[in-house]
């Protein structure tokens, strides 16, 4: 019943015209007005976004649902969607992660409610932008317009420090993304179009290549982040409210891992293969060095914002050790199970860090304190939270039959057939995730009760219970069934490698 | 091309203007002060019906008339009607300004038309005499303008500093001129045109004609080093004045670096091209560091305007039609978001306080959440944050020298762009981020709140869609 819907189309524009309507909802004296409306458009979209998965043509790396129609004529610009296999689970994401967002802000955002779920919802409108978009000026345009709503989240409902951080957030991204807009109409120059595949097919030399490479590589490391451009991340983050830090480490930090996938790689292959040494150095930096880091941290929610970083360098380093296992085994199966690891990592990751974000939010809603100094204890008054707050924990961890793991695995055994030391590096993750989330686990969740607010905390109500539940129930879901999710993103990756592989000289 | 010798066609907008201006000045020596409202009314018609005359005389063709010192070509009647519109969004956001500061005087408006035929002759101009007589008809206004309000010792010594060093850039002008009418032998510009294609372009007098040439036209926009009286012009001047300013004349300027660089001189594109590569680097250097420090807004919005130079200048050195087309759809976008920000400013003002401070926006989002939401989007438009408006202009100019081999002239100016987003983040943190200090609900009339509003939406809905403006500024200059 859906296949002639539009649906790209539905799943960009009506959140970011229902995010208008709940801004007409108008003062806070309507705000349970614009918090039902809101919900209602979230589930809408993401009702909408089903058939995507349920009628994905699994034995194809074509774009698929694709849209067209002329935009900008004097310059060739199209309004062109698509989505392949690595495109649609990350919309899936989106529009699962904004209903998530929009039930956990429901009584704990009373400022200016309708503005706040409506940032959420015309963010999840331009997310989905950037992972349809099939015309470069298109996909530029939801990239860059998407910091408007997160910068305001973060500068009007977040913590002390919140201005700093937000125009931190704001400048970092985008610097990254103005050379992006350069390397763009580059390629526009030399291809005459804006379609992102023309772009691909586009032959390139080698020094066109590598400075097209360091403009989205300047770009995509911004947004992902990457050690070292990363220091804007654990300060969004911890001024951010709870609903800002989950969709920047669920989705926005996929939105530069994507870029790569998208852009880079097939853009500037042989500019990749040159320099992938670079970046899988930097990705076992953040991955061990940023995981040290971690360790140390007082305030739990800067604590998982070093721990994406260094989940997020796993994702990298999957995809830029292809070049390096292809050159040793000849063959792409080793190449795709680490694209497809990091690829897996970047849903888990949405999945764990979202679920460990709003756990963070949970307890801050009630004493409002991050500091793990704080806390201690809370199982004895709040067992049903604990149980949860302890089942994410192990899947940040990497426990096995939990999400975590199956990304991890397989980009560690993927590493293998690249270099031991790779592997050897990416394995100590292992380690140091059980380190720094267990500990921050043992003394917030267990040990004696701290003091008398602890002991007096209230368990989660129903809501709260609703969409931890939901999150309990994927992670575990994917981790123990991860097939659907691989399967769909087989051809597409496959058509990739050897993309990549071909030289472009 | 179509040569009569007085084919009085062409120039039917500027003679009605001209009329009907001489009109106005004799009808509103015989107002009351309470009837001046009519004065008002009557310059909107007759910018109005100016606009109208110039769009049905509107042609693909190209006509010269008047001996071949006035064209009439696509691109001059296309920043026309520009100029026609944005004055009467002008008049409209000022009316209430002036009133309130008892400055609503029929000169403003006999001032304000004849300005707007000095930059009608300006755009029209084929000949450097008539270059220079629009210029001057323009000067002239503006200068009496800034010093309307008499009182102001602000605006005395602005209108003071805009006279000496306006004075000392037409002569420049004029001396450049001269020098090229020496070289030549001719002040038309077609046939300076053809003259200089044939001359060694070693040419002393040729040469530094030019650069005389172009520091005129540097002052007329307020690129660096020739920016000196814009901050001071722009912060001393009434605000309504500084509204004028800022927009209408900025796109005569644009007309004019058109008609001397490239209609004029465009055979020796390479002379000038490193001239304005430089002028276009430091005006974003200047412009966008200087904003930063700035507490007023005016000011600030002043080295914001230097920076936009920088920008504009980046389509016109490309030398392509392109490259024209893209600085023409610069500054029609400029002249629009340029609107939208003095309007904000007007509208937050009432008698006896001026809201040009930055601290005046403080906490808009609770006084007004639609005005600062159109604040916001006029903002992110100027900083060249996509949906809007003001993306696609950068976008354009970008595209312009990238199509040139200058890849590193578009990646230094979007390193400038990155500082310049730092101040209109900051408008932006004041009005969502902070808490008001006057809680007070905004006064200002219902013609003012539509308009400043649709002025916001335009630039909104204009970024979603940008075809047609684009297109027409492609046709003017006859790209493809």
């Amino acid at each position: 019943m859906f296949s002639d819907l539009p649906l790209l189309s539905l799943v960009i524009w009506v959140p970011i015209i229902g995010g208008a309507l709940v801004l007409a909802t108008g003062s806070d004296r309507n705000a349970i007005e614009a918090r039902v409306l809101g919900l209602l458009i979230a589930l809408a979209t993401f009702v909408l976004s089903i058939p995507l998965f349920t009628n994905f043509d699994p034995n194809t790396a074509a774009m698929q649902f694709t849209e067209s129609h002329k935009w900008i004529e004097t310059f060739d610009i199209w309004y062109r969607l698509g989505v392949d296999g690595i495109a649609m689970p990350l919309i899936l994401l989106t529009t699962f992660m904004t209903v998530m967002v929009i039930i956990s802000a429901w009584e704990v955002i009373q400022y200016k409610a309708a503005q706040y779920i409506a940032a959420f919802l015309i963010m999840e409108g331009l997310m989905n932008g950037v992972f349809a978009a099939v015309d470069a000026a298109l996909f530029y345009v939801f990239w860059e317009a998407m910091l408007i709503p997160m910068f305001l989240v973060i500068g009007i409902w977040g913590g002390p420090r919140r201005v700093y951080a937000t125009i931190k957030f704001f400048l970092y991204t985008f610097l990254g993304s103005v050379f992006m807009l350069v390397a763009l109409i580059y390629l526009y120059n030399k291809t005459g179009s804006f379609d992102i595949l023309d772009f691909q097919a586009a032959k390139l030399g080698m020094t066109p290549q590598i400075l097209i490479f360091l403009a989205f590589f300047l770009a995509f490391s911004v947004k992902i982040p990457m050690w070292p451009v990363h220091t804007w991340l654990p300060d969004a983050h911890v001024e951010a409210p709870t609903g800002g830090s989950v969709i920047l480490a669920a989705i926005m930090l996929k939105l530069g891992a994507y870029g790569f996938l998208r852009f880079s790689l097939p853009i500037a292959p042989d500019a990749s293969n040159e320099l992938s040494l670079i970046i899988i150095v930097l990705s076992l930096i953040a991955v061990v060095y940023i995981g040290f880091v971690a360790l140390v941290q007082q305030d739990m929610k800067k604590l998982i914002a070093y721990s994406s970083i260094s989940h997020m360098g796993f994702v990298t380093l999957g995809f830029f050790m292809a070049f390096a296992i292809y050159r040793r085994t000849g063959g792409l199966d080793g190449a795709a199970m680490g694209v497809e690891g990091g690829i897996v990592q970047m849903i888990s990751h949405g999945f764990v860090s979202g679920a460990m974000f709003l756990c963070v939010g949970v307890l801050y809603d009630r004493l409002h304190s991050r500091q793990i100094s704080d806390y201690g204890g809370v199982v004895n008054s709040m067992p049903v939270f604990a149980a949860f707050m302890v089942l994410f924990a192990m899947a940040n961890a990497g426990l096995p039959g939990t999400s975590g793991f199956v990304g991890e695995f397989m980009v560690i055994l993927s590493a293998f057939k690249a270099n031991f030391w790779y592997s050897f590096l990416a394995a100590l993750t292992l380690i140091l995730g059980a380190a720094y989330t267990l500990w921050m686990v043992k003394r917030v969740i267990f040990g004696k009760v701290t003091s008398d607010a602890v002991a007096a905390l209230q368990d989660i109500n129903g809501r709260e219970f609703l969409f931890l539940g939901l999150l309990a129930v994927l992670v575990l879901l994917v981790g123990v069934w991860p097939a659907p999710l691989l399967d769909v993103m087989h051809a597409t990756v496959n058509n990739l490698l050897h993309h990549i592989m071909q030289s472009k000289l | 091309m179509t040569v009569e010798m007085l084919n009085l066609k062409p120039a039917l907008p500027e003679m009605f203007l001209l009329g009907m201006t001489c009109l106005i000045l004799v009808i509103d020596l015989f107002l009351t002060e309470r009837s001046r409202g009519a004065t008002y009314l009557l310059s909107q018609v007759t910018l109005l019906v100016t606009a109208v005359l110039a769009i049905t005389g509107y042609s693909a063709e190209t006509t010269l008339s008047f001996n071949g010192t006035f064209v009439l070509d696509p691109m001059g009647s296309v920043l026309k009607i520009a100029v026609l519109v944005a004055t009467v969004v002008v008049f409209l956001y000022s009316k209430d300004y002036l009133r309130a500061r008892d400055l609503f005087k029929g000169e403003f408006y006999v001032l304000g038309l004849f300005g707007v035929l000095g930059m009608m002759i300006l755009v029209s101009a084929h000949n450097f005499l008539t270059v220079y007589l629009g210029l001057e008809l323009l000067s002239l206004s503006l200068y009496a303008l800034v010093a309307m309000h008499r009182d102001s010792a602000a605006a005395s010594e602005s209108a003071m500093k805009y006279f000496v060093l306006g004075a000392i850039a037409s002569g420049m002008l004029l001396y450049g001129m001269s020098m090229i009418y020496g070289a030549t032998g001719t002040l038309d510009l077609s046939a300076v045109h053809a003259q200089v294609a044939t001359m060694d372009g070693n040419n002393l007098i040729l040469v530094f004609g030019l650069v005389f040439l172009i520091v005129g036209i540097a002052f007329k926009l307020g690129a660096v080093p020739f920016h000196m009286w814009i901050p001071d012009v722009y912060q001393g001047a009434p605000t309504a004045v500084t509204l004028y300013i800022g927009t209408a004349p900025k796109i005569a300027a644009f007309a004019m670096l058109m008609r001397l660089l490239v209609d004029g001189m465009g055979s020796i594109h390479a002379h000038w091209e490193d001239i304005l590569v430089l002028l276009s680097i430091v005006s974003l250097a200047v412009g966008n560091v200087v904003a930063i420090a700035q507490a007023n807004l005016k000011r600030m919005l002043a080295y914001s305007t230097i920076s936009h130079v920088g920008y504009l200048l980046l389509g016109v050195l490309a030398g392509t039609a392109s490259g024209y087309a893209a600085s023409m759809f610069y500054i029609i976008v400029y002249a629009l978001m340029s609107l939208g920000g003095f309007g904000m400013i007007i509208l937050l003002s009432r008698a006896g306080f001026e809201a040009e401070r930055l601290e005046d926006f403080k906490g808009l989002n609770e006084r007004s959440a639609w005005f600062a939401f159109m604040m916001l989007i006029l903002m992110f438009s100027m900083a060249g944050v996509p949906p809007f408006l003001g993306f696609w202009a950068k976008l354009v100019v970008l595209k312009a020298v990238v199509d040139v081999n200058l890849v590193w002239l578009a990646a230094v100016a979007v390193v400038f762009s990155i500082i310049g987003a730092f101040y209109y983040l900051r408008i932006v943190k004041l009005m969502y981020f902070d808490k008001p200090e006057d809680g007070s609900a905004l006064e200002a009339s219902a013609d003012m709140r539509v308009m400043v509003s649709a002025n916001g939406l335009l630039v909104l809905g204009l970024g979603i869609a940008p075809e047609a403006l684009m297109s027409l500024c492609a046709a003017a200059l006859h790209v493809h």
